[in-house]
């Protein structure tokens, strides 16, 4: 009897699949992510958005944990089942991805008149000559801070590198609030938001990273050990226990009231609104001497391309020029204040911590992370290593001038300009 | 007739056979295959053993290596000189015929076996946490909190640290195995020994120990095969770079940065292959140290 009806069951479940199967016109394009925590923005904001204008095509927004992405991306594309859209990560991933066939080349599309030189640069052949993935957002580096404590303290936002340490000193000393969230359990927190956070200002932006390219500047040069000086004096400000605080830790920390200093990147933004209850506040990293030039990190960091073997490339076409619109720019810069539009069209935000650090843009000078372009090409990877240098120099293991002696080695070990 | 058998023989192995050599010994000759190519201009190249010469030539490469086999080595050794002891004496334990609640231990134990690696590795982060886990509150409240580390951040702990929560998570195998040897040694073989005067803890080390030998070098070879192919809890606790410093990096580890890349690196499945013909190499060794020299000179004994 049980046995009759779930075969009764089964049969009905196969009818009603092929039927609705026969039914269904539409194509579905499947995109390819890394950023798990917009998974509702996309579904609630942007794909209805996109189905409105263009019916017949539904789109499905599948990420994956952003630390697998690339491992999990290349393993789908080499076995042919990746989705019809893949979210570029910038520079080498990406074009690898290009060389090998796996993305098509976008340079004719229309909508990529609307970006900049400099917004494509990253998503380009070395040469410039093809582009293979719309631009869609960048992030800025800096530091966001709890304005209640700062107002309870007394603390005025420090402008220069002395103000920062005699306000981490003073909240240190008051005990109420640990100066700053941050740990070195997952190890690229201290490079990202720690070294490439506060290096720009030593290494003068795009000037040093694009010497350090041509081999003109070393690692072991003082703008580039510089901001490990700065990192290693770090450590006394975080939290009791930060060697093994991992990056959710520092977020809950920082959310949760109980640190007054969180060293950001601007992709933070949306998820601490909803978070905290206090009022927050943004600086940019402090120079060294009043009135000094001030450069920030404000990194091209994700665009969307198209899989070369997508069963669908016309649907995936209209996509990315929408993606590329006027339209879809203010859409993603408001649904996820924290993620810059690199669209030329001006995009109206109203995020008042987004404003704060996009103004940033008026008054200093932007740069790419360092380790990005180029110079993670080869074994070792000087990203990773940056990586494990950062956490070793905070936690004191690797004094700063080692640290840089051993990123310079093994650059040099494979790049022919730094040899 | 004979005939016959023979087709039989072939019919029913079939299936095993197939399966067995489509999804295991391909796929690992062809692993063991794609560790003699590199990526050329051209595609993929044969390049004999360069692979294997930059991995023990290169120091950048060496270095990361041996540093994973040791850590690797030392994983192994907190395994032996813990686990398997526990896991002894818990079934020896278990085993006693006056104890009571035997069954709920004995399942309390087993259970973090059947935990997922993930779950394991969250709940420990979490437990050992200096700011949300309960160990430093736990160690307050005795008033030892001045011992409180955050081990799992600390090179010299870290790797120790993991070794011990995964024999947390494992000792319920050795148990069991031990305690079914256990039951399986016949009362007269006891009664003949408590006859002659030995009882107790001689009677354990005398008569029971040898006879449970052969387990725990069973035991011993599946620690040694499990803890060199480890890969999931360092990964679930400490990612794929295995902080701090590569302190838990161990051949897993490696391999799996090598291999499918991490972050900016790049995948590279030709160095990520000799990493692999490399641990399959060492364990290979391992397991027939063990068949050849170990289990051939074990005294069986017919009750």
């Amino acid at each position: 009897m049980t046995s009759k009806r779930l075969t009764g069951l089964l049969m009905a479940t196969t009818f009603l699949g092929s039927a609705l199967a026969a039914s269904a016109q539409d194509v579905t394009l499947t995109i390819e992510s890394w950023r798990n925590d917009d998974l509702s923005i996309w579904q609630d904001q942007i794909i209805p958005a996109f189905e409105a204008s263009h019916p017949g095509i539904k789109v499905q927004f599948t990420p994956s944990a952003p630390a697998e992405y690339n491992a999990v991306l290349n393993s789908k594309l080499d076995a042919g089942s990746a989705g019809d859209l893949i979210t570029c990560r910038p520079f080498d991933a990406s074009l690898a991805l290009y060389e090998g066939g796996k993305l098509a080349d976008l340079s004719g599309l229309a909508a990529m008149a609307n970006f900049s030189d400099v917004a494509k640069s990253a998503w380009q052949t070395d040469d410039g000559a093809a582009t293979f993935c719309v631009p869609m957002a960048s992030v800025i580096h800096g530091f966001i801070y709890n304005k209640d404590a700062f107002a309870e303290l007394g603390i005025e936002v420090p402008a220069t590198e002395a103000d920062f340490f005699a306000a981490l000193d003073k909240i240190k000393e008051d005990g109420t609030y640990i100066p700053m969230a941050m740990g070195t359990n997952d190890q690229w927190e201290a490079a990202t938001m720690g070294y490439n956070n506060v290096g720009p200002n030593y290494w003068k932006g795009e000037e040093g990273r694009l010497a350090l390219i041509k081999g003109e500047e070393k690692l072991t040069d003082e703008p580039w050990v510089a901001p490990f000086r700065q990192l290693a004096k770090w450590g006394a400000y975080l939290g009791d226990g930060y060697e093994a605080q991992t990056y959710p830790d520092s977020q809950n920390l920082f959310t949760l009231g109980r640190a007054a200093i969180y060293p950001a990147g601007s992709w933070e933004i949306s998820g601490f609104n909803s978070l905290v209850d206090f009022e927050m506040g943004a600086f940019n990293p402090p120079v060294a001497n009043a009135g000094d030039e001030c450069y920030i990190s404000d990194h091209t960091d994700i665009a969307i391309g198209m899989n070369a073997a997508s069963a669908h490339p016309d649907e995936a076409k209209a996509f990315l020029d929408w993606v590329g619109s006027a339209e879809f720019a203010t859409l993603y810069a408001n649904a996820l204040p924290g993620f810059f539009s690199l669209n030329s069209a001006p995009v109206a935000m109203e995020d008042p911590l987004a404003q704060e650090f996009v103004s940033w843009r008026d008054k200093c000078h932007s740069t790419i992370r360092s380790t990005y372009q180029i110079l993670s090409r080869g074994t070792p990877n000087l990203e990773n290593e940056t990586w494990n240098a950062s956490a070793n120099v905070i936690r004191g293991t690797e004094t700063p001038e080692a640290a840089g002696q051993r990123l310079q080695d093994g650059l040099a070990s494979w790049y022919a300009p730094q040899q | 007739m004979q005939t016959r058998i023979k087709s039989h023989v072939i019919v029913f192995l079939a299936p095993a056979v197939l399966v067995y050599t489509a999804i295991m010994i391909w796929p690992l000759f062809n692993t063991l295959r794609l560790a003699l190519y590199t990526n050329g201009d051209e595609g993929r190249v044969f390049s004999g053993l360069a692979n294997f010469r930059t991995l023990f030539g290169d120091p950048r490469w060496s270095d990361s290596f041996w540093n994973a086999l040791g850590n690797n080595a030392w994983f192994f050794v907190v395994h032996m000189l813990v686990q398997n002891p526990i896991g002894v004496a818990l079934a020896a334990i278990l085993s006693h015929p006056r104890l009571r609640f035997a069954a709920l231990y004995r399942s309390a134990i087993f259970i973090p076996t059947i935990l997922s690696f993930v779950i394991v590795g969250f709940a420990w982060k979490l437990i050992l946490s200096p700011i949300w886990g309960i160990a430093p509150g736990m160690l307050d409240a005795v008033g030892l909190k001045s011992l409180f580390a955050p081990w799992l951040g600390r090179e010299e702990y870290a790797l120790t640290t993991l070794a011990l929560i995964s024999v947390w998570q494992f000792v319920g195998i050795p148990m069991m195995l031990i305690y079914a040897a256990l039951l399986s040694i016949p009362e007269e073989i006891l009664e003949a020994g408590e006859i002659d005067g030995i009882t107790g803890w001689s009677a354990f080390w005398k008569i029971k120990l040898p006879l449970i030998l052969p387990s725990i070098g069973i035991i011993s070879i599946l620690t040694f095969v499990g803890n060199f192919n480890a890969f999931d809890l360092i990964y679930a606790a400490q990612g794929a770079l295995a902080g701090p410093d590569f302190a838990t990096d161990i051949l897993g580890t490696f391999l799996y940065r090598t291999f499918f890349g991490f972050q900016l690196q790049l995948g590279d499945p030709h160095m990520g292959s000799a990493i692999a013909t490399a641990m399959f190499a060492i364990i290979l060794t391992g397991v027939c140290i063990y068949l050849f020299l170990i289990q051939t000179r074990m005294r069986r004994y017919q009750f």
